[in-house]
């Protein structure tokens, strides 16, 4: 069981993923844009650019931050 | 393991000396060892630009102005509106109508005229920013539009200077110090704007008027700091504030090496057409909205001759409130993006969509024809031309 999914908490929510999913798969899952985002993985911004090779790891606290223009 | 506190040097020489009045009004300042009278000096000879006089920038050009920063730049090209006084405390009642840039210039000469203020009545552009930017050590950035901020954001990059920003959207805000000498950049955070339409504007979606305080208040700080060298700046992490649930966290933003303006190897190595790179509206939604627009008086002859239409409003429920068309159905825009509300149209009728101003409807009616509803059109003016041209005893907001 636990070797095939992986246990994630997206922006406060629990979330279960098959245990080879990477971030930018979650990212593709979730949205339906990837731009407009910056997605942290604890305390660190993943840049764009490494979403696609960092693979989710069990208990890995995931923020999906949105753009905002307003001033 | 985090990574070693930044520490930068000031970014501004001392001036020369202060006069006694200067010391009398800065005297909270001077007895904080930290500032003293070299940072209080450094403030002094300190060239600071303001992008915007609206939410963030009213407070922190007041708090810039307060604290004694020798000079002042404020670019803005808009008048005051009445609804920007829940939130711009910079400008007043009796501002209505008036130049913001001017009524911003009268109300920092009044909290300090020993401050500069120097205003750039225009818009900023391509054209412009290089030369306007170039006067200035620091930017700060309390702009309302994704386009302005990818050029402020490109423009610091190019000449090298920081850009304390700051956004905020109902209830939440962010703010941080991008400056690619010595960290990430806006676009290293964000590499691109999110699609057309799908992030409202505050005009659209609304905030909260203290949040602008609350981001301004942090965005001034970091100037301040930056100016005289002082803590550890806000350069590679982000700020996030979320007033409902009253927190301040920071995440760590590194530079990223694909960067397209400070990166290894960039793409964008002049100013670009920004707002075609940000893209107000969407290849799809411009091309729908082709020959598929009527005008708030097509509409009202429409329903006066019973012709057989659905009018469907696409703004959000407390906008609905507000104001609304008679006979309209409320569909939020986002139920068409993530939900099912194309089962909820009419089949038999024709179908005609409106939001506030015409954006959102556009987006809509690209998806509403794509989905089969050929002959349905979208109101181009949306809410606000139909109560300023039919309905002129109704609000608008």
């Amino acid at each position: 069981m636990t070797a095939t999914r992986v246990q994630v908490v997206v922006n406060g929510q629990p979330e279960s993923f098959p245990a080879d999913t990477t971030l930018g798969a979650l990212i593709s899952r979730l949205r339906p844009s990837r731009t407009g985002i910056a997605v942290a993985v604890g305390d660190d911004v993943v840049p764009r650019a490494e979403w696609d090779d960092r693979p989710l790891r069990h208990g890995d606290q995931i923020e999906i931050l949105t753009a905002v223009q307003g001033g | 393991m985090s990574a070693a506190p930044v520490k930068l040097p000031p970014l501004v020489e001392p001036a020369s000396e202060l006069t006694v009045d200067e010391v009398r009004r800065y005297s909270r300042h001077l007895i904080i060892p930290d500032v003293a009278m070299d940072g209080q000096k450094r403030l002094k000879n300190a060239r600071v630009l303001c992008v915007g006089a609206g939410g963030l920038g009213s407070p922190a050009l007041m708090y810039l102005a307060a604290a004694g920063v020798g000079t002042l730049g404020v670019i803005e090209f808009d008048t005051v509106d009445e609804s920007n006084l829940q939130r711009q405390i910079i400008h007043g009642q009796s501002d209505i109508g008036r130049s913001k840039a001017q009524s911003a210039r009268d109300s920092v000469r009044e909290i300090n005229p020993y401050v500069n203020v120097v205003l750039h009545e225009e818009r900023l552009d391509s054209e412009n920013v290089m030369e306007i930017f170039s006067q200035y050590d620091l930017i700060v950035d309390g702009t309302d539009n994704f386009a302005t901020r990818y050029l402020v954001n490109d423009a610091c990059v190019l000449l090298n200077k920081p850009y304390v920003w700051g956004s905020i959207y109902r209830f939440d805000g962010q703010a941080a110090v991008f400056w690619s000498e010595h960290g990430p950049c806006y676009r290293c955070l964000y590499p691109e704007p999110p699609p057309p339409g799908m992030v409202p504007s505050c005009a659209e979606g609304g905030v909260l008027g203290v949040l602008c305080g609350s981001i301004g208040a942090i965005q001034v700080t970091e100037a301040i700091k930056l100016l005289t060298g002082i803590g550890e700046p806000l350069v590679g992490r982000l700020m996030i504030y979320d007033a409902l649930e009253m927190t301040y966290r920071t995440v760590k933003v590194r530079k990223d090496p694909e960067c397209a303006v400070c990166g290894k190897n960039p793409t964008v190595t002049e100013l670009i057409d920004y707002e075609a790179f940000c893209g107000a509206v969407s290849e799809e939604a411009i091309e729908a909205a082709r020959d598929s627009t009527i005008t708030p008086a097509t509409l009202k002859q429409w329903i006066d001759a019973g012709e057989n239409i659905q009018i469907i409003d696409v703004r959000e429920p407390a906008e609905y409130q507000i104001v609304s068309i008679p006979g309209a159905t409320l569909i939020p825009k986002n139920e068409f993006i993530m939900g099912d509300a194309l089962s909820k149209l009419p089949q038999d009728k024709r179908v005609v969509l409106h939001c506030k101003s015409g954006v959102r409807s556009a987006e809509v009616l690209a998806l509403v024809k794509a989905a089969g509803f050929s002959d349905a059109v979208h109101v181009g003016s949306g809410i606000v031309g139909w109560v300023n041209q039919i309905e002129p005893h109704k609000p608008i907001y």
